[in-house]
C-alpha cells in the first residue's frame, strides 16, 4: 500500500486525527507508534527536511500553524508526491471551512474523515479535484 | 469560540437517578437530555487542564454512551456511536465492544445514521479482530446495488469500509457487486473508489481475479474519466510492486506506454513509471522502449516530484544505459544544489545513495556538496551523507577521509560525532580490517578516537585495539606507543566512556612490553594515584601489566648480562678469528640493539622494583579478590629476585652465576612467551577429547532419565544427580538409545553454554562419531588459519588473497536459508494472485480457479509456448527441439529465482536478462513464430487475442 497512515497531531504532541491503512495495529501498538513518531518529529526544526525514517515507514510531514500533518508510506512512495497531497488535503479543508484550525478538525471529525475518505481510498489516492472531494459533504450539509 | 461551560452537578444527578431507576435499560430520560458530540468535545476540552479531570470526563462519557447506545432510538443511537468514535480516534479506546451496535444502524433509511456507522466500522473493525462484519454482507450488497436511493455519500463509505476491514471470505462474496460500479457508466463518482476496494479484494482473496481483473483493465482505457484512470494506474501499481514475480503485469504494457507519453497528470505519470521500473528488468526491448520517454519527462518535467521518479527508475531499472545515468546523475546534482530546499538536497542524497558501487564517478562527482552536507543543520541529511560518504571508502582514500571525518567529529554534536566514530569504526573494522593498509595510522586513529570528548564508543575501540595486537603483529610497536600516551594522560582517567579502552591499553601495553621504551615511566604510568577512579576490574588489568612490565625488564636485565659475557668473551675470540664476519656481523646487531634499548642497570631495576613494592603493597589489602590476588603476585615476584644470592651484589656479572636465578627466568620466560591470537568462532571444534572421557558412555545413561520423565525441568539437575553415582554408571555401560538425540536436546535447552558452531547439524547431532575424523580436519583447518593470520599480520599491507571475503558469502547464504521459510508463505499467497492473473491476461479463464490448480498455472505461459511448439513438431521437428530445450532452460531458472527473489537486486535480475538475451538472438525468429502460433489457439477470449499481438508488436 502507498499510504499507511495519516495523522494530525498539534504541537503539544495530542492526536487530532488517526486513519490507519491495510494493516492492523493495536491500540497499544498505535498509541506506541503515534507517540514514538510525535517525539521524532516535532523536535524537528523548520530548517530540517520534511522527511523522516521510522520503523520501516517513511513519514513525510508538514506543519501548518499549530497542526502537524504527517503521513506513512512505503518505501518506495514518491516523497514529494506525498508533500503535494498533505497540500491538498489542507487546501480542501480550507476552502469547506475557510481558513481551517485545529478547533475546526476537533468538533468536525467526521468532516475531516469525509475528506480524507474521498481523496485516499486503501492506500492509494483515488481523487485529487477540490471540487469533486467536497461534493457529497455539500450535499449532505444542504440535506440537513 | 465561546465555549459554555456545561452544568456539570446538573448532568450528573440526571445519569445517576436514571442509573437508578433502569439499571441496564436506558431511558426515555437519556434520549431526551441526551449530550451532543458537541457537548462531549466541549467538557473534554474545559477539563483538559489536568490529566485526571480528562481521564474523570471520559469515564463518565463512557458511562452515558454504553446506556445510550443501546437505546431502541436511532438517533440516540447514532450520536452516542459519534461519541464513541470520537473517543475512540482521539483518545485511543477501545470500541470493539459496540461493533454490533454500529451493524444495527446500517439498514437505517435516514442517511446520517449509516454514515456513522461506517466511519465507526472504518475506524475500528479489522478481521484479525472484529468478526462482525460478515453479519452486514447483505447490507453492504443492498447498498453497493445501482439503485437512485443509493447515493455516492451513501455507497462511498461502504466502499471505505470494505476497503479496510473485509476478510478473504467477504471479497469474495461481495466482488460481483462491485462490478455494475467498476464497469458501469465512465462518470460514475463512485468509479476510481470502486476500483480500490478492487484491489483490496485482489489483495485478499486472488480467487477474485477472474471477476475483477478484467473490469480493472478497462479503467485504464481512453475513454475512462482522467479520477478512474488515476486510480487503475494506483491499482496496478501496487500489484506490480507487490507481486514477487511482476511478469503477468506485462501484456498491460502498451497501455501504460500511452499513459506515460501522453498523460499530462503527474499522479499518474509517477505511479507508471514505478511500474516500469518494475517490468523494465524483465524485458529488455521494454526498457529500450520507455528509454526515450523518460528521459524527455526527466529533461521537461516541471514537477520535481515526476524528475524523482525519473530519476529513481533510471538508476534502479534502466541503469545499463549510461546516457539516461548521466542525465539522471546531472538531475541529481540540481538537487543538490539547491540550496533553499531541504527537502530535494535529502532527495538528491538518497539517490545518489541508490546508485551501486559501479557508479562511484557519480558520488565523487558529487563530493563537495556531500562533504559539505556533513555540515548541515538536518540530522537527516548529515546521516545521508555520512552513508555516502563510508560508501565512498576505498583502500586509497581511507586515510584521509577517515582524517577528515575524525576532524569534523570533534567539531560536532554529541550524536552526531558518535554516529561518525561508529561510522568509522564499523567501516574500517569490516571484514577484518580489509579496507586498513597503514595499520600503524589506524591504530593513532583509535587513539585520537577515545580522546575525543564525546566519545561513548569505548567498547568498540577496546576490542579492536586488542584485535588489532593478536591480529596485526607489524602494529605493535605503534599501538604500545598509543597505549602509552592514552594510559598517561591523567585526564582520560575520570571518564567512565574511556574505562574499557584505557582497560585495553593497558593489556597491550603488558602483553607487548617488549616494543615500550620506556618501563619505569611505563610502570608509573600503570600505578600513578589517580588509577583509584578505575573501576576495579580494570585496575586488576592494570596490576597485571605491571606483573609483566617487571617480569620483562627482570628477564632483560639478566638476558644483558649474559650477552655481555658471550659478548666479552667473542671479543677475546674475534681477536683471533677475524675471518668469522658474518657470525659477528649477527651478534653485533643483537648486542647493538640491546644496547640501543637502554640498557637496564642494576640500579634501575631495583628502583623498579622499589617502587613497586610501595605502591601495589597497600593494595594486597584491597577487599576486592581480584585485584588483592594479582597484588600479591607482583610482591611474590619481587620478594623472589630479592631472595637470590647475589641481588645485592653491585657486580652485576656475578648474578648469573646464581642458579636459581636461570630457573626463574626460564620459568617465567615460559609462561609469557607463547603468543596470543585471535579465537574462531568455531574453536569448540578443534578442542581434543580427553582419553578418559567416554562421552558415548556418560550421555547414554542419560536416556532413562530423559525417557522415564518428560516433565524434567533442567536437564542439567539430572546431570549433577548422575555424577554423584558414578557406580551406577558403569553398570549401565550398554548404551540403550543413540546419545545423539539426547546431546541435541541438552544443546537446544542450554544452548547458551555451547560455543557456536557451523551450521552443519548433522555433525553435531552425530558427536562421538565426528569427532575423530574431525580431529584430522581441525589440523588442516589450524593450518590454514594460521596461514590466514600471519599473511594478515605479516603482510597486512595490500596482500589480501587469504582474506575471508568468501566465507562471509557463504555465512549470507546460510541467513538467506533460515529466513526463507518465513518469506515463503507471503511469495505463495503472491503468487496465487499472479497466477490468476495471468489466467485472465493471457486466457486461461475455462480452467477452475481454485489454489492449487493456480500454483500449477504458474508458468502456464512458458508452457503454452511449449504446448504450441509440439504442435510444430510436425512441421519443423529441428526447431522446436531447440526452441523445447531454450524453454525449459528457462521455466527452470525463472523457478529458482523465485526462490532466491529475496535476495536478489535488479542488479543481478539485469544481469541474467543479458545472458538471456544472446540465446534471444539466435532464436528470436523461431520464437515469434512459436507464439504467432498460440495466438491462433481459438479457447481464449477475444478480447484478450486482440491484446497479445499488442504486446507482441510492441515489445518488438
Amino acid at each position: 500500500m502507498g499510504i499507511r497512515f495519516v495523522l494530525l497531531v498539534n504541537k503539544q504532541g495530542q492526536t487530532r486525527l488517526a486513519q490507519y491503512y491495510a494493516e492492523h495495529l493495536t491500540l497499544d501498538e498505535r498509541r506506541a507508534l503515534e507517540g514514538e513518531i510525535v517525539r521524532k518529529c516535532l523536535a524537528r526544526t523548520d530548517q530540517q527536511c520534511s522527511f523522516v525514517e521510522h520503523r520501516n515507514y517513511k513519514i513525510v510531514y508538514r506543519r501548518y500553524a499549530s497542526l502537524f500533518f504527517l503521513v506513512g508510506v512505503d518505501n518506495d512512495e514518491n516523497e514529494l508526491a506525498i508533500l503535494e497531497f498533505i497540500h491538498l488535503f489542507v487546501e480542501t479543508m480550507d476552502r469547506h471551512f475557510g481558513n481551517v484550525c485545529e478547533l475546526d478538525i476537533m468538533f468536525h471529525l467526521e468532516k475531516a474523515h469525509f475528506m480524507l475518505e474521498e481523496m485516499v481510498m486503501n492506500g492509494c489516492i483515488v481523487e485529487t479535484s477540490k471540487s469533486n472531494i467536497l461534493m457529497p459533504i455539500q450535499l449532505m450539509d444542504k440535506a440537513s | 469560540r465561546s465555549e459554555a461551560p456545561i452544568p456539570d452537578p446538573f448532568w450528573a444527578s440526571l445519569s445517576s437517578s436514571s442509573m437508578a431507576a433502569t439499571s441496564s435499560a436506558p431511558s426515555l430520560v437519556d434520549t431526551l437530555f441526551q449530550r451532543s458530540l458537541d457537548d462531549l468535545i466541549r467538557s473534554l476540552r474545559s477539563s483538559s487542564s489536568s490529566s485526571v479531570l480528562e481521564a474523570a470526563a471520559i469515564t463518565r462519557a463512557l458511562d452515558e454512551i454504553r446506556r445510550e447506545i443501546r437505546s431502541p432510538d436511532l438517533d440516540t443511537k447514532a450520536v452516542a456511536l459519534q461519541k464513541l468514535t470520537y473517543l475512540a480516534s482521539l483518545h485511543h479506546l477501545d470500541m470493539s465492544w459496540a461493533a454490533f451496535h454500529a451493524l444495527e444502524l446500517l439498514p437505517s433509511p435516514s442517511l446520517p445514521h449509516p454514515r456513522v456507522a461506517y466511519l465507526a466500522a472504518s475506524l475500528s473493525f479489522h478481521p484479525s479482530s472484529t468478526d462482525l462484519l460478515p453479519l452486514a454482507t447483505h447490507q453492504l450488497r443492498k447498498h453497493l446495488a445501482p439503485s437512485p436511493a443509493n447515493t455516492p455519500a451513501l455507497v462511498a463509505p461502504a466502499l471505505h469500509v470494505l476497503a479496510l476491514a473485509s476478510s478473504a471470505d467477504l471479497a469474495c462474496h461481495l466482488a460481483p457487486d462491485l462490478l455494475p460500479i467498476l464497469s458501469g457508466q465512465s462518470s460514475n463518482p463512485l468509479r476510481p473508489k470502486a476500483i480500490a476496494t478492487a484491489l483490496r479484494a485482489l489483495a485478499v482473496c486472488p480467487d477474485a481475479a477472474p471477476v475483477l481483473f478484467k473490469p480493472l483493465v478497462d479503467c485504464l482505457s481512453l475513454s475512462s474519466e482522467p479520477s478512474a484512470v488515476s486510480a487503475a494506474v494506483s491499482a496496478f501499481c501496487e500489484l506490480a510492486l507487490a507481486a514477487p514475480d511482476p511478469s503477468p503485469y506485462l501484456p498491460l504494457a502498451p497501455e501504460f506506454y500511452r499513459l506515460l507519453v501522453d498523460s499530462r497528470n503527474n499522479w499518474v505519470l509517477i505511479k507508471v513509471l514505478k511500474i516500469f521500473a518494475r517490468l523494465a528488468p524483465l524485458e529488455r526491448r521494454l526498457a529500450v522502449r520507455i528509454l526515450d520517454p523518460v528521459c524527455q519527462l526527466l529533461r521537461r518535467s516541471p514537477a520535481k516530484s515526476v524528475v524523482f521518479e525519473c530519476i529513481r527508475t533510471v538508476l534502479s531499472s534502466l541503469s545499463d544505459h549510461d546516457s539516461a545515468v548521466r542525465l539522471a546523475v546531472d538531475k541529481i546534482k540540481e538537487f543538490l544544489a539547491s540550496d533553499d530546499d531541504l527537502n530535494l538536497r535529502y532527495l538528491g542524497l538518497q539517490a545518489l545513495a541508490m546508485l551501486g558501487p559501479a557508479y562511484l564517478w557519480a558520488v565523487e562527482e558529487s563530493r563537495e556538496v556531500v562533504i559539505r552536507s556533513l555540515n548541515d543543520t538536518d540530522t537527516n541529511i548529515r546521516h545521508q551523507a555520512l552513508c555516502l560518504i563510508m560508501g565512498m571508502l576505498r583502500e586509497s582514500n581511507v586515510v584521509e577521509i577517515c582524517n577528515l571525518l575524525f576532524k569534523y567529529a570533534m567539531k560536532s554534536d554529541p550524536d552526531f560525532a558518535n554516529e561518525i566514530l561508529d561510522a568509522v569504526l564499523a567501516t574500517c573494522g569490516r571484514n577484518v580490517y580489509e579496507l586498513i593498509v597503514d595499520f600503524d595510522w589506524y591504530v593513532s586513529l583509535l587513539g585520537e578516537m577515545a580522546r575525543n570528548p564525546h566519545c561513548a564508543k569505548g567498547d568498540e575501540i577496546e576490542r579492536q585495539l586488542v584485535d588489532i595486537g593478536l591480529r596485526v603483529r607489524d602494529a605493535r610497536p605503534e599501538l604500545v606507543r598509543v597505549a602509552r600516551d592514552l594510559l598517561i594522560d591523567p585526564a582520560l582517567l575520570g571518564n567512565p566512556f574511556l574505562c574499557r579502552v584505557l582497560s585495553a591499553a593497558a593489556w597491550v601495553s603488558g602483553e607487548y612490553v617488549e616494543s615500550s621504551r620506556n618501563l619505569l615511566e611505563l610502570v608509573e604510568t600503570l600505578l600513578q594515584p589517580r588509577t583509584n577512579l578505575l573501576s576495579l576490574l580494570v585496575r586488576a588489568v592494570y596490576i597485571q601489566a605491571v606483573f609483566k612490565v617487571v617480569t620483562f625488564s627482570f628477564i632483560s636485565f639478566i638476558k644483558q648480562i649474559q650477552a655481555f659475557d658471550t659478548k666479552s668473551s667473542a671479543d677475546r675470540n674475534s681477536a683471533f678469528e677475524n675471518e668469522n664476519d658474518v657470525a659477528t656481523a649477527d651478534k653485533a646487531v643483537i648486542f647493538d640493539s640491546i644496547d640501543n634499548n637502554e640498557t637496564i642497570k642494576h640500579e634501575s631495576l631495583s628502583h623498579l622494583l622499589d617502587f613497586v613494592e610501595t605502591t601495589v603493597g597497600p593494595l594486597s589489602e584491597c577487599d576486592n579478590v581480584e585485584i588483592q590476588e594479582r597484588a600479591r603476585n607482583v610482591l611474590g615476584l619481587i620478594h623472589i629476585i630479592r631472595e637470590t644470592q647475589y641481588w645485592d651484589i653491585v657486580a652485576e656479572h656475578e648474578l648469573t652465576r646464581d642458579k636459581k636465578i636461570s630457573e626463574i627466568v626460564e620459568l617465567m620466560e615460559a609462561a609469557f612467551s607463547e603468543e596470543l591470537g585471535p579465537v574462531s568462532t568455531n574453536a569448540q571444534k578443534r578442542v581434543t577429547v580427553p582419553e578418559d572421557l567416554i562421552l558415548n558412555e556418560n550421555l547414554s545413561d542419560l536416556a532413562e532419565v530423559l525417557g522415564d520423565i518428560d516433565v524434567t525441568p533442567c536437564t542439567s539437575i539430572s546431570f549433577s544427580l548422575r555424577c554423584h553415582h558414578p557406580t551406577e554408571t558403569k553398570e549401565d555401560s550398554a548404551p540403550v538409545i543413540e546419545p545423539s538425540s539426547l546431546l541435541a536436546e541438552h544443546r537446544k535447552r542450554h544452548g547458551l553454554y555451547y560455543l557456536p558452531t557451523e551450521k552443519d547439524e548433522v555433525e553435531s547431532n552425530d558427536y562421538p562419531l565426528a569427532n575423530e575424523p574431525l580431529l584430522a580436519v581441525s589440523h588442516v583447518d589450524d593450518a590454514k588459519d594460521i596461514v590466514k593470520l600471519t599473511a594478515q599480520s605479516f603482510i597486512p599491507r595490500k596482500a589480501k588473497p587469504t582474506k575471508p571475503r568468501p566465507v562471509v558469502i557463504r555465512l549470507d547464504e546460510g541467513d538467506g536459508d533460515s529466513s526463507s521459510g518465513l518469506t515463503m508463505v507471503k511469495e505463495f499467497k503472491d503468487d496465487l494472485l499472479s497466477g490468476a492473473i495471468r489466467n485472465v491476461l493471457l486466457g486461461n479463464e475455462s480452467k477452475p480457479s481454485s489454489s492449487c490448480d493456480m500454483s500449477s498455472d504458474r508458468t502456464s505461459r512458458r508452457g503454452e509456448n511449449d504446448a504450441s511448439n509440439n504442435n510444430d513438431l510436425f512441421s519443423q521437428p529441428k526447431e522446436s527441439n531447440a526452441l523445447d530445450g531454450r524453454e525449459h532452460r528457462k521455466s527452470s531458472s525463472r523457478k529458482s529465482r523465485h526462490h532466491t527473489r529475496h535476495k536478489e537486486k535488479n542488479g543481478s535480475l539485469g544481469n541474467e536478462d543479458i545472458e538471456e538475451t544472446s540465446h534471444r538472438h539466435s532464436t528470436r525468429s523461431s520464437r515469434h513464430q512459436g507464439r504467432h502460433k498460440h495466438r491462433e489457439r481459438g479457447d481464449a477470449p477475444p478480447d484478450v487475442v486482440s491484446q497479445e499481438p499488442v504486446i507482441q508488436d510492441f515489445l518488438l
